[in-house]
C-alpha cells in the first residue's frame, strides 16, 4: 500500500482502492492509514495514562498516611524503593516527576492531539488521508519508542528522573544532587527528544493537510471548530517544541560535555565544580517558552472537541463561531508572550514581571469569551445527555473553576505567596488536567462509533462520568485550601511542620476521592475494550451530526469515501435551523434557493 | 501472595464490568433500543443530576470555607503581607461573583433545556452586541485587577531603602544559614571555591584564601603520594584528573587573590574584600519588628526557594546569583504566640519551596522576630562571634603582601 493514493486530493480516490489483502503488519502495525494511526495513539495513551494514575495513587497514599506501609506501594515499587511498603523520598519525587511528564506529554499532548488530529482532520475536511502517510506513521513510532524509553527509565539503578516534570537544573544536571539525575535523567532527555521529533512530524502533517487537502467547498470558515483548534495547536507545537528540544540538548551537554550553559558557582558533595558563567534561569526561560504554550497544546484540542460536541448535542449552532475562532487565535498568539508568569520569583526584573502580568491577564479575555459562548450555546438548547455531552459540560465547569484561580496566579503580587504551593497543583490540575482529560473522554465517547464501528455502553458512560466528575472536584478543590495554608508542592510529607496540622485531614479526604476516581477509570477501560470487540454495531451517523466524518461508511476503508469526495455546501453547525424539517443539516446538503449561510 | 490477590481483584473487577455491559446490552437489544438513543428517562435523570451537582458543588465549597478558614495562614505578619492579603481578598470578591454566576448559568441551563422531541432549539448562531459585551466586561474587570495588582507588585519589589537591615540567607541541601554583616555593617565578598568546613559560605578574606590554598596543597600532595603506589591504569587516570582539577582550583583561587589585592588597592577600606572577617554566620535567623529588612539570598548547590508563609514573602535561591527580597515584619514572635496563635510553641518558619532533593520536605529554619531593642542586644551579642575572630588576622592594607604562598 502506498501513501500516494490517499494523499492525493484530486477526486479519484475510488479508482485507487487497493484490492490486495493487507498483511497484519501493514494493517495494524506499520500502517499509514490515518484512522489506524489515530487509534494507535489512543490505545498507547490509555496504557500510559494507567501508569500515571497508578503513580498518583501511590503518592496520594503516602500523602494521606505518611510513613505507613502499603502492600499496593510495595507491589509496584518492590523492596528497593518501598521497603515495608513505605515509599522512599527519592522515589516519591521520581513518581511525581514521571506522573507529570506522562500526563502532560504522553497522554494529553500525543494522546489527545495524536488521536483526534489523525482521526478527524481527513474525515472532517473531506480528504483521503493525511498529506504524508509515511511521516504520520513515523510520528507514531517515534512516540511509541519514546514511551518505551520513558517507561524503561523507571528501572534504572538510581531511579527515573526526579527533578520534577520541569527538570530545572542544576538539580537535573547533577547526579550528586539527586540519584534520579543519573541515567534516569539521560533517558528522560532522550525520550523527550524523540517525543518532540514525533510531535513536530505530526504537527507539520496536520498543518499541511488542513491548509491543502480540504475538499471542494470546505472553506476555512466552514471548518468545524475541532479542526480550527487542532490547527492552532499544531502551529503552537511547531513553534515551541524546538525550543524545548534546544533546552534539553544544552542540558545534555552540561551533563556530559562539561559545558556551562546552566551551571555556575556550584559546590556539591564537598567539591567545587569548575562551571562558571552559566545561568539556571536561562533554562527556565527556554523551558517555559515551550511550557506555557504546552498547556494550550493540551487544552485547545479539548476545547475544539467540546465545541463540536456541545453544539451537536444541544442541537443548536455553536454561539459565536467566528468569535470562537478569534479567541483560539488570540489564545494561540498570546500563549507565546506569557511564559514569565512561571518565573515571578526567580529574581527577574520586576518591570519584566509586570509585563508578564499584563499579557497573562489578557489571555483571560478570550477564555472568558469562550465560556460565555458555551453558556449561550446551552441556553434554550435541546440537550441530549450522551456521555460525550456530559464530559463536555464537565469541561466547561472545570475550565471555569481553574480559569478563575489562574487570575490569582497571574497577579504577581499574589503569586509570591502561592507560588509552588498546592494552590498551583489545584489550579493546573483543574484547568489543564481535568479539562483536557474531560475533552479527551468526550471525544472518545463521541467518535468511538467512527473509530471502531461499534457503540460504547451509555449506562457505564454515565456511571463513569458522574464518579469521575465528583472525584475530580473532590480531589482538586480541597487542594486550594491546602495551598492557601502554605503547604508547598513536591513535599514527601507534611509531618515535619506543625503549621500544616490543621489541613492534613484534607489530604485523607483527597486521597479517598483519588482512589475512587482511579477505580472509576476501570469502568471506562472495561467499557472501551469490551466495546471495541463486542459493542453493538453502530449506524452511520448515530448522533445526527452535520460534519463530514459521518458521511463515510461505518466499515473503515482506505481513502475514506467509496465514491468521489463529498462536496461541502454549508458550515457545520446548522442545527435546528428554521425552515428545515430535521434538526440537523449535513454539510453536504446543498443550500436551498434563498437560504442564507448564517455563520 | 498479596500481589496475586491484587491482580485477581483487578481482573475480576474488569470482568464484572464487562459482564454488566453484556447483560445490559442483551436486555436493551431485546427491547429494541439502540445504544445512541438516549431515553427521556436518562435525559431527565442527567438533567436533575446537573442541578443536584450545582447544589452539592456549592455546599462542598462553603463547607470547606467554614471548616477550614481558621486553619489557613494566620494574619499576615509583615507590611508586604498585609498588602497582599488585602489584594487577595479583593480578588476573591471579584472572582467569587464570576464563579457563582457562571456556574449557576452553566448547570441551570444544562438541567433546564433537556431534550424534548416536541421542541426545537432556539436558532441563535451569533449576536455581535452580546459578544462585545462579554469581551468588554471581562476586559474592564481585568483592568482593575491589573492596576491594583501591579501597584502592590511595585511596592513589594522596589529596592529596599539604603538604611534597611541587611541579612543574607544561604541555602544548601538541606538547610539554611544566615549571615549578618557584623560590626562594620557591611557584608564581605564570597567565593564558592573557598567553601570548607569552617567557611560554609565561602567568605573571602586573606586568611580564608590562604587556608583553602593550603588545604589544596595538602590534597595534591596526598594524591601524588597515592600515585607512588601500584595502581590499575584507570585509577591512575582518575587520580591524575583529580590532581589536574585541584591545580586548576588553586590557580583560580590565586586569581581571586589578585583580584582582591587589586580591589583593595583601588578602593581601600571600601573594598568588599575587607568586610568579611567580622561577618556573623549563624543558624539563628532573627529580624527586628517594624524595620525594613533587605534579605539577600544565595544557594550553594541547586535552586531552593526561601518561603516565609507567615510573612507572605518568597524568593528563589539560585546558584551563581544573588536575589533580593525586602520585608518589614509587623508582629514579633512573642506577640504571635500570646495574642494571635495562643500557642507558646509557635514559630515563624522559613521553608524551602523549590524541589531540591530527597529532604526538600524538611528543609526549614525558624525565624524569630524581636523588638528593636532586643534586636540591638542580639546583634551586639552575635558580633562577639565573628566569622574570623579579631586577632587572627592583621588588619589594614599592607597586610596581604606575600605572607601566604
Ligand atoms: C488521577 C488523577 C490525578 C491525581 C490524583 C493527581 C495528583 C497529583 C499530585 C498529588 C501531584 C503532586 C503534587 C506535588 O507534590 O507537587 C501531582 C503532580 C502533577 N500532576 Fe497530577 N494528578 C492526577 C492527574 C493528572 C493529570 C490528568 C495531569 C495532566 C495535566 C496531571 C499533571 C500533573 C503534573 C504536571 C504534576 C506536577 C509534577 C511535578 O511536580 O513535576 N496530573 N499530581
Ligand atoms: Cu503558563
Ligand atoms: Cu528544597
Amino acid at each position: 500500500m502506498g501513501a500516494h493514493a490517499h494523499a492525493a486530493h484530486a477526486d479519484h480516490g475510488a479508482d485507487h482502492q487497493h484490492h490486495h489483502e493487507e498483511s497484519f503488519i501493514s494493517k495494524f502495525v506499520f500502517t499509514q492509514d490515518h484512522k489506524m494511526i489515530g487509534k494507535q495513539f489512543l490505545v498507547t495513551a490509555i496504557l500510559m495514562a494507567w501508569v500515571a494514575v497508578i503513580m498518583s495513587v501511590i503518592f496520594r497514599l503516602q500523602l494521606a498516611w505518611p510513613g505507613e506501609g502499603f502492600a499496593f506501594t510495595n507491589f509496584f515499587l518492590g523492596d528497593k524503593w518501598a521497603p515495608g511498603g513505605v515509599i522512599d523520598p527519592n522515589m516519591y519525587l521520581a513518581l511525581v516527576t514521571i506522573h507529570g511528564t506522562i500526563m502532560v506529554f504522553f497522554v494529553l499532548t500525543a494522546g489527545l492531539s495524536g488521536t483526534f488530529a489523525n482521526m478527524l482532520i481527513p474525515l472532517q475536511l473531506g480528504a483521503r488521508d493525511m498529506a504524508s502517510g509515511f511521516i504520520n506513521m513515523l510520528s507514531y513510532w517515534f512516540f511509541f519508542t519514546s514511551s518505551v524509553i520513558m517507561l524503561a527509565s523507571l528501572f534504572v539503578e538510581g531511579g527515573p528522573a526526579s527533578a520534577g516534570w520541569t527538570i530545572y537544573p542544576p538539580l537535573s544536571a547533577l547526579p550528586k544532587a539527586i540519584p534520579g539525575s543519573g541515567a534516569g535523567m539521560t533517558l528522560w532527555l532522550v525520550s523527550m527528544a524523540l517525543f518532540i521529533a514525533s510531535s513536530l512530524m505530526g504537527g507539520l502533517n496536520y498543518v499541511v493537510t488542513i491548509l491543502n487537502l480540504r475538499t471542494k467547498g470546505m472553506k476555512m470558515t466552514r471548518m468545524p471548530l475541532t479542526i480550527w483548534a487542532i490547527f492552532f495547536t499544531a502551529v503552537i507545537g511547531i513553534l515551541s517544541f524546538p525550543v524545548l528540544l534546544s533546552a534539553a540538548l544544552l542540558l545534555l551537554l552540561d551533563r556530559s560535555m562539561h559545558t556551562s550553559f546552566y551551571l555556575s558557582d556550584i559546590h556539591i558533595a564537598g567539591e567545587a565544580l569548575e562551571n562558571t558563567g552559566g545561568s539556571p534561569i536561562l533554562f527556565q526561560h527556554l523551558f517555559w517558552f515551550l511550557g506555557h504554550p504546552e498547556v494550550y497544546i493540551v487544552l485547545l484540542p479539548a476545547l475544539g472537541i467540546t465545541s463540536e460536541i456541545i453544539s451537536t448535542n444541544a442541537r443548536k449552532p455553536i454561539f459565536g463561531y467566528r468569535a470562537m475562532i478569534g479567541s483560539i487565535m488570540a489564545i494561540a498568539f498570546l500563549s507565546f508572550l506569557v511564559w514569565g508568569h512561571h518565573m515571578f520569583i526567580t529574581g527577574m526584573n520586576p518591570f519584566l514581571g509586570s509585563v508578564f502580568v499584563f499579557t497573562t491577564l489578557l489571555i483571560a479575555i478570550p477564555s472568558a469569551v469562550k465560556v460565555f459562548n458555551y453558556l449561550t450555546t446551552l441556553w434554550r438548547g435541546n440537550i441530549i445527555f450522551t456521555p460525550a455531552m456530559l464530559f463536555s459540560i464537565g469541561l466547561v465547569a472545570t475550565f471555569i473553576a481553574g480559569g478563575l484561580t489562574g487570575i490569582i496566579l497571574a497577579d504577581s503580587a499574589l503569586d509570591i505567596m502561592v507560588h509552588d504551593t498546592y494552590f498551583v497543583i489545584a489550579h493546573f490540575h483543574i484547568v489543564m488536567g481535568m479539562s483536557a482529560i474531560f475533552g479527551m473522554f468526550a471525544g472518545i465517547y463521541h467518535w468511538f462509533p467512527k473509530m471502531y464501528g461499534r457503540m460504547m455502553n451509555t449506562k457505564l458512560g454515565y456511571l463513569h462520568f458522574w464518579i469521575t466528575f465528583i472525584c475530580a472536584f473532590g480531589v482538586f478543590f480541597p487542594m486550594h485550601f491546602i495551598g492557601l495554608a502554605g503547604a508547598p508542592r513536591r513535599y514527601y510529607s507534611y509531618t515535619e511542620f506543625t503549621m500544616f496540622n490543621g489541613v492534613v485531614d484534607l489530604n485523607v479526604l483527597v486521597t479517598i476521592f483519588a482512589i475512587t476516581g482511579a477505580l472509576a477509570q476501570l469502568i471506562f477501560t472495561g467499557n472501551f475494550f469490551y466495546s471495541v470487540f463486542r459493542g453493538p454495531k453502530s449506524v452511520q451517523n448515530p448522533w445526527k451530526s452535520n460534519t463530514l466524518e459521518w458521511t463515510t461508511p461505518v466499515e473503515h476503508m482506505h481513502g475514506n469515501w467509496p465514491g468521489p469526495l463529498p462536496v461541502v455546501h454549508r458550515w457545520p453547525y446548522d442545527y435546528s435551523k428554521p425552515g428545515k424539517a430535521e434538526d440537523w443539516v449535513s454539510q453536504i446538503t446543498p443550500m436551498e434557493p434563498g437560504e442564507t449561510e448564517d455563520n | 501472595m498479596s500481589k496475586l490477590l491484587i491482580l485477581i481483584v483487578v481482573l475480576v473487577g474488569a470482568l464484572a464490568v464487562a459482564q454488566v455491559a453484556r447483560v445490559y446490552e442483551l436486555t436493551s437489544r431485546l427491547r429494541g433500543k439502540r445504544e445512541e438513543d438516549i431515553s427521556p428517562a436518562d435525559n431527565r435523570m442527567n438533567a436533575r443530576l446537573m442541578w443536584a451537582f450545582l447544589v452539592a458543588y456549592f455546599a462542598f465549597f462553603i463547607w470547606l470555607i467554614v471548616a477550614y478558614k481558621d486553619k489557613m495562614l494566620p494574619v499576615a505578619a509583615s507590611t508586604q503581607g498585609v498588602e497582599t492579603d488585602w489584594l487577595m481578598n479583593f480578588n476573591w470578591a471579584i472572582l467569587a461573583v464570576m464563579f457563582v454566576v457562571t456556574n449557576v448559568l452553566l448547570f441551570f441551563f444544562a438541567g433546564k433545556y433537556v431534550y424534548s422531541k416536541d421542541r426545537r432549539a432556539f436558532w441563535f448562531p451569533h449576536n455581535n452586541k452580546l459578544e462585545l459585551l462579554w469581551t468588554i466586561v471581562p476586559a474592564a474587570v481585568l483592568a482593575v485587577i491589573i492596576i491594583y495588582g501591579l501597584n502592590s507588585w511595585n511596592n513589594i519589589t522596589s529596592p529596599a531603602s539604603p538604611d534597611a537591615v541587611v541579612v543574607e540567607l544561604y541555602a544548601k541541601q538541606f538547610d539554611w544559614t544566615a549571615r549578618y554583616p557584623g560590626q562594620d555593617g557591611r557584608m564581605g565578598a564570597t567565593d564558592y571555591r573557598l567553601i570548607n568546613g569552617d567557611n560554609p559560605l565561602g567568605i573571602v578574606t586573606a586568611k580564608s584564601i590562604a587556608t583553602r590554598l593550603a588545604e589544596i596543597d595538602t590534597e595534591i600532595a596526598e594524591e601524588e603520594a597515592r600515585l607512588q603506589g601500584v595502581l590499575p591504569d584507570d585509577k591512575v587516570a582518575e587520580i591524575e584528573d583529580h590532581i589536574g582539577y585541584l591545580g586548576r582550583m588553586a590557580s583560580r583561587i590565586v586569581n581571586l587573590r589578585v583580584v582582591m589585592e587589586q580591589d583593595i588597592k583601588e578602593n581601600g577600606e571600601a573594598s568588599t574584600y575587607l568586610h568579611g572577617a567580622d561577618d556573623v554566620v549563624t543558624k539563628d535567623f532573627v529580624l527586628p519588628v517594624h524595620k525594613e529588612v533587605d534579605i539577600l539570598i544565595r544557594a550553594r548547590d541547586v535552586i531552593h526557594s526561601a518561603y516565609m508563609p507567615h510573612l507572605r514573602i518568597q524568593m528563589n535561591a539560585v546558584p551563581g546569583m544573588t536575589t533580593h527580597m525586602k520585608v518589614t515584619p509587623t508582629i514579633t514572635t512573642d506577640s504571635m504566640r500570646t495574642h494571635v496563635m495562643h500557642d507558646e510553641a509557635f514559630d515563624f518558619i522559613l521553608l524551602c519551596n523549590k524541589i531540591c532533593g530527597a529532604s526538600h520536605f524538611n528543609m526549614q529554619m525558624p525565624l524569630t522576630v524581636v523588638t528593636a531593642s532586643e534586636f540591638t542586644a542580639w546583634v551586639a551579642e552575635a558580633n562577639k562571634k565573628p566569622f574570623e575572630p579579631a586577632g587572627t588576622q592583621p588588619g589594614g592594607n599592607g597586610y596581604f603582601a606575600g605572607q601566604y604562598r
